[in-house]
C-alpha cells in the first residue's frame, strides 16, 4: 500500500512538472489561433472560441514573417553545412593524424573554452566591419564556420578508431582524403548527426550575434524580428504567440525527430568532457 | 614522431576560423579595452587614443555598472541554485523505480531547453501580464493579490529568475539523470539490508557519488547565467528602473547603442574576469573533478 501511494507521488510530480514545462508551449499554439483582443481577458481564455489563421496571415502578408523565415532557414543551413565539415575535417585530424604541434594547439583550443564569445565581440564587429562584413549574410555565417566545442566533440569521438583501420587503408594505397571520405566519415556518423543537430539548433536560437552584426531588417533571422516585433506590438498578443510559433516550432519539430542524437551529444559532451 | 602527410589540409580550415574570428579578437578585445575606441574612431581611427586603464577606472566609478553588476549576481546567486536543485529533483523522480512513462516525461520536461528563447520569452510575458496573465488568474485562485511581475522593480528580477529556471533546468536534469544512472545499484542494495532510510540513502549514496558532477553542472551553469542577455532584452528592455540590467546588457548598449566601443570591451573583460574568479572560486572549494 505504501510504495502504491509513493508510486502516485512519483508520478504526480512528473505529471505536474511535465505540465509547467510543457503548457505554455501549447497554450502559445492555442492563443496564436485567437482572434486579435480575444486573449486580453480575465480569466485568460485557454481555447479560441473561434479559431483563426488571421494572425498567421497579418504576419506574412504585413510584417514580413515569410522573409526572416527564408533568412533564417538560410543561415542555419549554410552555417550547419560549413562548420561540419571544418569540425569534422579538425575533429579528425586531433585525434588521428600525426602533426607538428598537435598536443600544444589542442590544449590551447580546451583552455580558450572558458572564454565567453561576448568577450570577441566587439573587436569582431569592427574586424568584420573592416572586411565589408557587417550588415550581410556572411558576417553571421563567417565567425560560426568553425567552433571550438564542435572540434572537440568529434576528437573524443574519433580517438575511438582504431588505428589498424587507418593503416589498412593507407598501405592500399588510399589519398588522406579518400580514407577520410569512406573510412572516417561513415564510423563518424553518429557523433556528426549529433553535431548537426546540436549546431541547428544552436544556429536558428541564436539572437545576441545576429542582433548586433545584422541592422537591415530585411536581413533579420526569426529571433531578432520577433525581438523588434514584440517591442512594438506590447499588447497584441495572440499576433506575438503567432510570432513565437513561427519561431520555435521548427526546432522543436527537429528535436522531437532527433532527439536521440541530440540527447546522447549532451551526455557525451558533459560527461565525457 | 612521423607526423601525417596533408595532415594540416585537415585542421588549417578551422584553425584559420578559430584564430581569426575568436583567438584574434579576443586578444583585440583587451587592446581595444585600452582606448577611447568611439563613435568618432569608428567614422576615422586617427581619432584614437590609447588611455591606459581608464576605461576600467570610469566603470568601477560608475554606479550602473555597479547597478548592472549587483544584478546580475543576484541572477546568478538565485538563479543557479534553484536551477540545479529543480534539475536534481526532476531526475531523481525520472530515475526513481517508481516512474511511469519515462521518455515521455523525460521528452516533456526537456523541451523548454531546445525552444527559441526569444519566442518564449515574448510566452512568459503574456504569462506575467499584471491584468489578465495566467500567472495572477493561478495566484489570485488561492488569494494572492495581483503582482506585477514586469512592472515592479522588486519583483522583474524574481520573474527572469522563474522563466530561466524553467527555459534551463531540463539540460542539467539530463546530465545529472545520466550521472545517477551510472551510481552502482549494489551501493544502495547494501545500504537497504543495513536498514537505511531513502533520505540516507540519498544523503550518504547519491549525494557523494554525483558530488563531480553537480560540480561541472554548478560552473557550466554559473557561467552561462553570468551571461544573461536575451531575457531582459525581450521582457523588460532592463527595466523598470533598470532592475534587470545585466552586465551584458549594460555592454551591448554601451558598445552597440553609444558606440562606445573602448568601454564595451572592458566590461565585456571584466565580465570574463569575474567568471573566471568564481570558476577558480568553485573548483577550489568544491569535491575535485572527475578524474579523466
Amino acid at each position: 500500500m505504501k510504495r502504491r501511494s509513493s508510486a502516485l507521488v512519483v508520478n504526480g510530480l512528473l505529471l505536474g512538472g511535465s505540465v509547467a514545462a510543457v503548457f505554455p508551449l501549447l497554450w502559445m499554439v492555442s492563443v496564436s489561433l485567437m482572434a486579435p483582443g480575444e486573449a486580453s481577458a480575465f480569466p485568460p481564455p485557454i481555447l479560441p472560441s473561434r479559431p483563426t489563421a488571421a494572425n498567421y496571415e497579418e504576419l506574412f502578408a504585413h510584417a514580413g514573417m515569410g522573409r526572416y523565415l527564408v533568412n533564417s532557414v538560410f543561415l542555419t543551413a549554410a552555417i550547419t553545412v560549413l562548420s561540419l565539415i571544418l569540425n569534422v575535417a579538425a575533429g579528425y585530424a586531433f585525434a588521428k593524424l600525426k602533426f607538428a604541434g598537435r598536443e600544444r594547439i589542442f590544449k590551447l583550443l580546451l583552455g580558450a573554452l572558458v572564454i565567453p564569445a561576448q568577450v570577441a565581440m566587439v573587436p569582431l564587429f569592427l574586424l568584420l566591419k573592416t572586411m565589408g562584413l557587417v550588415n550581410s549574410y556572411a558576417g553571421v555565417i563567417v565567425p560560426a564556420m568553425a567552433g571550438i566545442f564542435g572540434v572537440f566533440l568529434v576528437r573524443q569521438y574519433a580517438l575511438s578508431i582504431p588505428d589498424e583501420l587507418l593503416e589498412a587503408a593507407r598501405i592500399d594505397g588510399a589519398s588522406e582524403l579518400r580514407i577520410f571520405r569512406s573510412v572516417v566519415a561513415p564510423v563518424l556518423a553518429p557523433i556528426i548527426v549529433t553535431l548537426a543537430v546540436f549546431t541547428l539548433l544552436g544556429t536558428w536560437n541564436d539572437f545576441m550575434w545576429p542582433l548586433i552584426v545584422l541592422s537591415d531588417s530585411d536581413l533579420y533571422t526569426l529571433p531578432v524580428a520577433l525581438a523588434g516585433l514584440s517591442r512594438e506590438h506590447v499588447q497584441d498578443n495572440e499576433l506575438m504567440m503567432a510570432g513565437s510559433v513561427v519561431t520555435t516550432l521548427p526546432v522543436l519539430i527537429v528535436f522531437l525527430t532527433l532527439q536521440r542524437y541530440y540527447m546522447q551529444g549532451l551526455i557525451v559532451g558533459a560527461i565525457k568532457g | 614522431m612521423r607526423y601525417t602527410r596533408g595532415a594540416w589540409c585537415f585542421v588549417a580550415p578551422a584553425l584559420l576560423v578559430i584564430g581569426v574570428f575568436f583567438f584574434l579578437p579576443v586578444l583585440a578585445a583587451v587592446a581595444i579595452s585600452f582606448t577611447d575606441f568611439d563613435i568618432y574612431a569608428l567614422a576615422d581611427l586617427r581619432n584614437l587614443r590609447f588611455v591606459g586603464l581608464s576605461n576600467y577606472f570610469t566603470l568601477l566609478a560608475s554606479p550602473p555598472f555597479w547597478h548592472a553588476l549587483g544584478n546580475t549576481l543576484y541572477f546568478v546567486a538565485v538563479g543557479v541554485p534553484l536551477s540545479i536543485a529543480v534539475s536534481l529533483g526532476a531526475a531523481l523522480l525520472l530515475h526513481s523505480r517508481l516512474a511511469w512513462f519515462r521518455s515521455f516525461f523525460r521528452t516533456a520536461l526537456f523541451a523548454p531547453v531546445v525552444t527559441t528563447l526569444v519566442a518564449v520569452a515574448v510566452i512568459w510575458r503574456y504569462l506575467f501580464n499584471t491584468h489578465y496573465g495566467l500567472l495572477n488568474y493561478l495566484l489570485g485562485a488561492i488569494g494572492v493579490p495581483r503582482i506585477d511581475w514586469l512592472g515592479d522593480p522588486h519583483w522583474a528580477m524574481p520573474a527572469i529568475i522563474v522563466f530561466a529556471v524553467w527555459k534551463n533546468f531540463g539540460y542539467n536534469m539530463i546530465i545529472l539523470l545520466a550521472g545517477l544512472q551510472s551510481i552502482p545499484e549494489e551501493l544502495y542494495e547494501a545500504a537497504r539490508l543495513d536498514g537505511a532510510s531513502a533520505w540516507r540513502q540519498f544523503r550518504f549514496i547519491t549525494v557523494p557519488m554525483l558530488a563531480p558532477l553537480l560540480m561541472m553542472v554548478g560552473i557550466l551553469t554559473v557561467a552561462g547565467y553570468f551571461q544573461l542577455f536575451a531575457e531582459p532584452y525581450v521582457m523588460t528592455q532592463g527595466g523598470p528602473l533598470q532592475s534587470t540590467v545585466s552586465v551584458l546588457y549594460f555592454m551591448y548598449e554601451e558598445g552597440f547603442k553609444w558606440w562606445n566601443l573602448g568601454s564595451a570591451s572592458a566590461v565585456a573583460f571584466l565580465l570574463f574576469l569575474l567568471i573566471f574568479a568564481v570558476t577558480a572560486l568553485q573548483l577550489r572549494r568544491g569535491p575535485p573533478l572527475l578524474a579523466r
